[in-house]
């Protein structure tokens, strides 16, 4: 792996920035080369794109924090209008000019007065000699924008005529953000995923002080074993990470195994590990019951998941409602009459299904149903006489606002509403019993 | 049929309305339709009463049924947060990811009682655990820049009552330009909190100890279903990216199955997620308590007749699964009770029956007179006492009074004795009763019970139950007659004790019993001929039959059929007591006709037979026909009735033209009948136009000249 080195910053940074972002070297001396010494001009815009938690929030706020580049990191998602977002970045720019001074409340309305008053604070920090760096998080956000806000973020260094570089962080690939004619291209860099390599490198870097490195790197080679398969994300894993640690050093601590014992301490963490990945992992139990469970030394299976509550009760009719309604979206049309009718004329049988219809329906998913044809339907379905009385109906509007049906196309509600049914087979199975 | 999808989710709240004008106007129509001779004063004022002791009664047992739930996520919310300030250095919590506490609140599909849920909900954390708890709904948050709006809005107001009042007008000229992002929402957390801790102990202490130093801020999305996927996402990305400055907890309202959070949201966001699961108690189980609480006892005089608890209860079970709903069904019967019925004066608690029996005037001893109940109990006095009951006024009184007297105890007993009843059905196979003593309840309020199959078939089964079983129940019903308040009971529990004690004695033969019976098998395999043994077999049938019977079968009859003594006793319908209708609300079609309303039906009643609605003689017509004098608006809908799905204007017109002129100049010539009217014309686009504004027809794109009908038969 090269050095870090570059004649604009001092050794002793570089070397400290090396140690905080590894496995990320080649970008960051990549980024520091475009970059440059700080006087100097720099690209208009830096698209970085990557894979979930590649390190691309992380490298870059590690980056001009360490080499204390002037910098505004705003994330997109959080300021969700462009008033906001430009309204924050004026804001940041002010507040780390002079700390003590009270920052008065900015009003920015349009791009037109971000340029004047982006200009006004560049000037009151003195920053006309160093690259200013806005750092766009989570750019995909821009898109639902306004529609000049993201060209005129690729063009600020030229709208404002200052020195500043905007970098936009996003999971997303250029093209997908489909720029307008006459959008300035961003230089664009890709940081790839980690390999296990890495995660394994960067994951044992942090052990926990009561124990060795060695011990604890071994554990994250178990860990990696059981997760890779599922998991990438880094995040999680070290989170993962740390909430079963202690149950791998239990027979450590409980003195029935020395550290070196690996293979002792496998077979001890192992079906353990592999549990977690049904549960904790996909959050069918919360990771503060685990560690009660992993505390109080309970069996997984104790608790039950978040899926394993999947009945619903409902009230008479709603059943019959949403089982005329699943029939109605699975069931063509034409079969109605044979299905529930009691006198219904002969269907010969070769001609009855066209060729499209065998196809299962259920692959297909819910068809769309008018009001009418779900009422005659539950009309037959049910034994007795149903009135069509208020309840009915306020029933099926409580089944959309349930989220158990739902209303297609929506236009006049005196026009006929439509309905699909979205409820597995499953559902209806245990409804019906 | 569109119209009446507009209908939607909208809840009869009748009784409502009418208890929230003020006391002095309700009075005042309680008398509008009797005159004062009736009591209407004091039926409204008993009513009242009535209705506010079953209320606070309602209200705690949701109160108790609430706790445990309550409890438990409070106890959730207060450990959440906790951990993470109590050990920030240590290495797991540093390396761990920082997930928002999350409740998932399973509630059950009964969406309009979750809103009493919530507000208790939100006023024990607001005791307990946080100030600055925010209530969310889907239909307040379109958009994330909404939601944050609502949330701010509402926490910082919640914030003004909490402070002192010289802060207040401060607060509200910033909140209209306050910009609606998380970094104003948290240096707002961060300047509440820091003058909480920077008060004086001795203002604060209150308050201070109820909530520790930076109590978490609670967020309720109340329906979760409603909420859009990328709403509720960022709002979950946003609050996770600054978990640490703004301690977060959000509970999440869930009316059908936990599985929805996976499916609004992707495995990215409900990874930032500590969620945990609470479920409240069932809807049915609800119900269950408060029919016991409130019917099933004799601390109301008031009673509900059969048919009307059956259309409640039918209401619950087949539409709404709403005990709020219920409740409100409930006290529409009372209201409507007091109102129609001029003798609920007499409907109060016993020790206030003596005065107002006193105080009945002239009319009401003619309405008690008039009576079903008390005429058959008339009839079946002799003739000197008959003319005495009607004639004299005093002497009816002091009879009502004995009466009425008689009704109360036979509630008392009627309660004990029917959950006596509900020990034995319940633990029956198939439950030919019912397994539910509201069932049961039901059953005995509608007829004589013991003349049903069900009572017949289920005592057959109670003959076959085993010792064990038997002695439990029996020990049951000992401790329901002990409890009960009933005065009668001393003879039956002692009864009943004595059959307790002969079990005990009878368990000391059984061994003596097995030996017989061994030795009868044993004599059986001797015989070898095929003759023999099918005659064998024969007689011992026939001895078995005739065989007297065990000790344990013969007390098992004796405590079977003195159980079905007390039922024949106790357990009389009703109906079948004098002056019931004091007491008991039996006007199930009135109270169907508010809560159960079929307004597709009364539309059709309306425009196909306006007689029903107008009283017209005119009207009344015959068959099939359609009268000319009916409003226009009845003749185009029948007319339109006789048409296919798409209806032709111009012929419609004819036949409109052609049933109006009818009547008027039958012997018109031909050549006028050519050319339509102008005003025929008019009426005619009137009444077209109408049906349209119900929703009947619409305009179609089709053909030109035609609309389209909307209604049944249209294909």
């Amino acid at each position: 792996m090269p050095n870090l080195e570059h004649p604009a910053y001092p050794a002793a940074d570089l070397l400290r920035l090396e140690s905080l972002v590894p496995c990320r070297e080649s970008q960051v001396s990549m980024l520091l080369s475009i970059f440059g010494e700080r006087q100097h001009f720099s690209f208009p815009s830096i698209f970085i794109y990557g894979h979930t938690s590649s390190g691309k929030t992380y490298v870059m706020q590690t980056l001009l924090t360490t080499l204390q580049l002037p910098h505004v990191f705003v994330n997109c998602v959080e300021y969700f209008t462009s008033r906001l977002l430009l309204e924050e970045i004026l804001i940041q720019l002010q507040s780390s000019s002079s700390d003590t001074e009270q920052t008065c409340p900015v009003h920015c309305d349009s791009l037109n007065d971000f340029v004047r008053l982006f200009k006004q604070a560049v000037a009151r920090r003195e920053l006309q000699d160093e690259t200013l760096y806005i750092v766009l998080d989570r750019a995909e956000q821009l898109r639902e924008m306004e529609a000049n806000i993201l060209p005129a973020f690729l063009r600020l260094q030229e709208l404002t005529d200052r020195n500043v570089t905007v970098v936009l962080l996003s999971e997303i690939v250029w093209e997908l953000f489909c720029p307008n004619v006459g959008c300035l291209e961003p230089f664009t860099m890709y940081f790839p995923d980690y390999s296990i390599g890495h995660l394994q490198k960067i994951l044992s870097q942090n052990h926990p002080p009561e124990y060795s490195a060695d011990f604890y790197s071994a554990y994250i080679n178990i860990l990696l074993g059981v997760f890779y398969m599922v998991c990438r994300d880094l995040k999680e894993l070290r989170h993962l990470a740390a909430l079963n640690f202690a149950k791998y050093c239990e027979p450590v601590v409980r003195g029935e195994a020395n550290e070196r014992d690996t293979r002792k301490l496998w077979k001890n963490i192992e079906p353990h590990l592999k549990a977690a990945m049904q549960t904790v992992y996909l959050r069918e139990i919360s990771s503060s019951q685990w560690e009660r469970l992993q505390h109080d030394g309970g069996e997984p299976g104790q608790l039950k998941g978040l899926s394993a509550h999947t009945h619903v009760e409902l009230p008479y009719y709603s059943k019959f409602l949403l089982i005329a309604a699943y029939l109605a979206s699975y069931n063509p049309v034409r079969t109605d009459k044979r299905f529930f009718l009691k006198h219904h004329g002969k269907i010969r049988k070769t001609n009855f299904m066209k060729k499209h219809e065998k196809t299962s329906n259920h692959l297909l998913g819910p068809k769309p149903f008018p009001l009418d044809r779900l009422l005659a339907i539950l009309y037959s379905i049910v034994d007795n006489r149903v009135a069509p009385t208020a309840n009915i109906f306020s029933q099926i509007t409580s089944l959309v606002t349930l989220q158990l049906l739902s209303m297609v196309g929506q236009q006049d509600q005196l026009d006929g509403p439509r309905y699909k049914c979205t409820v597995s087979l499953d559902f209806i199975r245990a409804i019906a019993r | 049929w569109g119209f009446f999808a507009v209908l939607q989710g909208c809840f009869v709240f009748k009784p409502s309305s009418k208890k929230r004008r003020s006391s002095e106007k309700t009075a005042h129509d309680f008398r509008s339709r009797s005159d004062d001779s009736e009591d209407t004063e004091l039926r409204f004022v008993t009513c009242q009463s009535l209705w506010n002791q079953i209320k606070a009664e309602t209200e705690q047992i949701q109160e108790d049924l609430n706790k445990q739930l309550l409890d438990n996520l409070v106890s959730f919310l207060s450990r959440s947060h906790s951990e993470f300030q109590e050990k920030t250095t240590e290495w797991t919590c540093r390396m761990k990811f920082r997930e928002i506490p999350t409740a998932a609140l399973v509630l059950g599909v009964n969406v309009t009682d979750h809103n009493l849920t919530f507000r208790g909900l939100s006023d024990v954390l607001q005791d307990n655990i946080s100030p600055y708890v925010a209530l969310l709904e889907a239909k307040d948050c379109p958009g994330i820049k909404n939601l944050m709006q609502k949330l701010m809005g509402q926490l910082m107001s919640c914030d003004i009552d909490v402070d002192s009042m010289e802060d207040e007008d401060c607060v509200q000229v910033s909140q209209n330009r306050i910009r609606c992002s998380m970094s104003s929402l948290i240096s707002w957390y961060e300047s509440v909190t820091k003058k909480t801790d920077s008060e004086t102990p001795s203002k604060k202490r209150n308050s201070s100890s109820r909530h520790w130093q930076s109590p978490p801020v609670v967020v309720i999305f109340k329906d979760m279903e409603s909420f859009t996927t990328k709403v509720l996402q960022d709002f979950i990305v946003i609050g996770s990216q600054h978990i640490h400055e703004l301690p977060l907890v959000l509970i999440f309202g869930i009316a059908t199955s936990p599985m929805i959070i996976h499916r609004l949201l992707p495995h990215s966001v409900s990874s930032l997620l500590c969620i945990e699961l609470f479920q409240s108690l069932s809807c049915k189980e609800h119900l269950s308590t408060i029919i016991d609480k409130l019917l099933l006892t004799s601390q109301f005089p008031f009673k509900l007749g059969e048919k009307v608890l059956q259309v409640l209860i039918n209401i619950f079970l087949y539409h709404d699964f709403s005990v709020q709903n219920f409740i409100k069904g409930f006290q529409l019967c009372i209201v409507e009770h007091f109102y129609s019925q001029p003798l609920s004066v007499l409907c109060c608690q016993l020790v206030d029956v003596k005065k107002r029996v006193c105080s009945l005037s002239h009319d009401q001893c003619e309405n008690i007179r008039r009576l079903p109940s008390f005429r058959r109990y008339v009839e079946k006095q002799e003739s000197g006492k008959q003319i005495d009951l009607l004639t004299n006024d005093s002497f009816l009184k002091g009879e009502t009074e004995k009466l009425l007297e008689d009704l109360h105890v036979y509630h008392e007993n009627y309660v004990s004795i029917l959950r006596c009843l509900h020990v034995f059905t319940s633990s029956l196979p198939k439950y030919p009763l019912g397994k539910q003593i509201r069932e049961l309840h039901c059953a005995c309020l509608e007829n004589r019970v013991w003349e049903t199959e069900e009572y017949e078939s289920s005592l057959q089964l109670a003959r076959m139950l085993n010792n064990t079983d038997l002695v439990t129940m029996l020990q049951q019903c000992v401790e329901i007659l002990m409890s009960s308040s009933g005065k009668e009971f001393d003879k039956t529990v002692e009864k009943l004790k004595e059959f307790l004690t002969q079990f005990q004695n009878l368990e000391a033969e059984a061994s003596q019993e097995q030996d017989v019976s061994v030795s009868s098998q044993k004599e059986l395999q001797k015989k070898t001929d095929l003759y023999q043994l099918q005659k064998t077999l024969l007689e011992m049938k026939e001895s078995r039959r005739s065989k007297k019977l065990t000790k344990f079968e013969m007390l098992r009859f004796e405590v079977v059929d003195y159980i079905d003594s007390l039922v024949r006793k106790y357990l009389v319908p009703a109906a079948d007591r004098t002056l019931h209708e004091i007491m008991y609300f039996n006007a199930a079609a009135v109270l169907r006709g508010h809560l159960n309303a079929a307004p597709r039906t009364a539309l059709h009643t309306a425009l196909n037979n306006p007689h029903w609605y107008l009283k017209n003689q005119a009207l009344k017509c015959d068959g099939g026909g359609i009268s000319n004098k009916a409003p226009d608006i009845c003749i185009v809908y029948k007319l339109h009735l006789e048409c296919g799905r798409l209806i032709n204007l111009v012929d419609w017109l004819e036949a409109f033209s052609t049933v109006v002129m009818a009547a008027e100049e039958p012997n018109a010539d031909a050549a006028s009948s050519d050319q339509v009217d102008d005003i025929i014309h008019a009426r005619f686009i009137r009444a077209v136009s109408e049906l349209e504004l119900l929703g009947f027809i619409k305009p179609s794109k089709q053909k030109t000249d035609h609309v389209a009908r909307l209604t049944w038969g249209g294909c």
